[in-house]
């Protein structure tokens, strides 16, 4: 398995769809290659940060606005 | 990992449902009872639903058209539209699923508006340089904890945004509303193999652009 075959194979690997012989392959590739493990592992890292950030507040503004539009279609509904 | 990267049935004939993830189990426990009190015209119940969502809507809207107006009027459109009909949901899938489907829509449509002819989710030929590695470091065990809540959330919404939207939209429904391979796909109109061909370019895309961030510091 080359470099170029680990990066075709990243997302698979990292999500865990990979099948055990395939697994096997991309794993004895990662013992010798210093270069793709970090690829991996930065790759592993950026979906971690994203998977796991928390959404910002809302901007008050927004949400203001946001709430009004709700209350008047809600109270045009009611009427 | 919380929500780390997990393998899904791709074989749309296996029975076997995908195990909802803790956080899933959480955010969508009395979900149902909510939906069903605000379809009864219940409209505290319905606010409870906004109040629940309306962050991840907009951060999901930012992400699609990587703008804040439209993102305000994306998700407005989005609650509104969901309140709208609000009948015809079935329970089918989570109501928080059916609101992301709706938001990507109308975030496309606005996307359209805004830059006719250049946005196609379809039509993206994707290159072999998409896959070219450029940048080669490490990032230490945790960058996050380099970088205070806040700035860490601008940092990645910043990321996210300088990337093509047909990558960003696909990486936004996968790596971070957790929806599977194949509901992305529907989502977007787009085939399975697409889906995965994009979220790899997506995920290669934001590891080289964090890179300028978490990469080797250098000294003090």
């Amino acid at each position: 398995m080359k470099c170029r075959d680990i990066i075709k194979e990243l997302s698979s690997y990292l999500n865990g769809e990979t099948d055990r012989a395939l697994m096997a392959e991309v794993e004895r590739h990662l013992a010798h290659c210093e270069d793709c493990r970090l690829v991996v592992d930065t790759t592993r890292k950026t979906i971690h940060l994203y998977c796991n950030s928390q959404p910002a507040p809302l901007p008050d503004d927004v949400r203001s606005r946001l709430h009004k539009a709700l209350e008047n279609r809600l109270r045009r509904r009611s009427s | 990992m919380t929500c780390a990267p997990r393998a899904r049935p791709t074989n749309s004939m296996d029975p076997t449902p995908a195990k909802p993830t803790k956080a899933q189990v959480s955010i969508s426990e009395g979900e149902g009872t909510l939906v069903a009190q605000a379809k009864a015209g219940d409209v505290g119940a319905f606010e409870t639903l906004v109040n629940r969502y309306e962050r991840k809507i907009f951060r999901l809207a930012m992400n699609i058209t990587q703008n804040k107006e439209d993102a305000e009027d994306v998700m407005q459109e989005a609650f509104l539209k969901s309140y709208a009909h609000l009948k015809d949901f079935q329970g089918d899938s989570r109501f928080y699923t059916w609101l992301v489907r709706i938001t990507v829509n109308e975030g496309l449509m606005k996307l359209r508006k805004r830059r006719p002819g250049q946005v196609s989710l379809d039509e993206k030929i994707e290159t072999e340089d998409d896959l070219m590695i450029r940048e080669l470091e490490d990032w230490g065990p945790s960058p996050e904890q380099h970088y205070e809540q806040s700035e860490m959330q601008r940092i990645l919404q910043e990321v996210i945004g300088d990337i093509d939207p047909s990558f960003g939209i696909v990486f936004a429904l996968r790596d971070i509303e957790d929806l599977s391979t194949e509901e992305t796909a529907e989502i977007l109109g787009l085939s399975v193999p697409a889906v995965k061909s994009r979220l790899l370019r997506a995920r290669l895309k934001l590891r080289q652009k964090l890179n300028r961030y978490f990469g080797k510091r250098e000294a003090n």
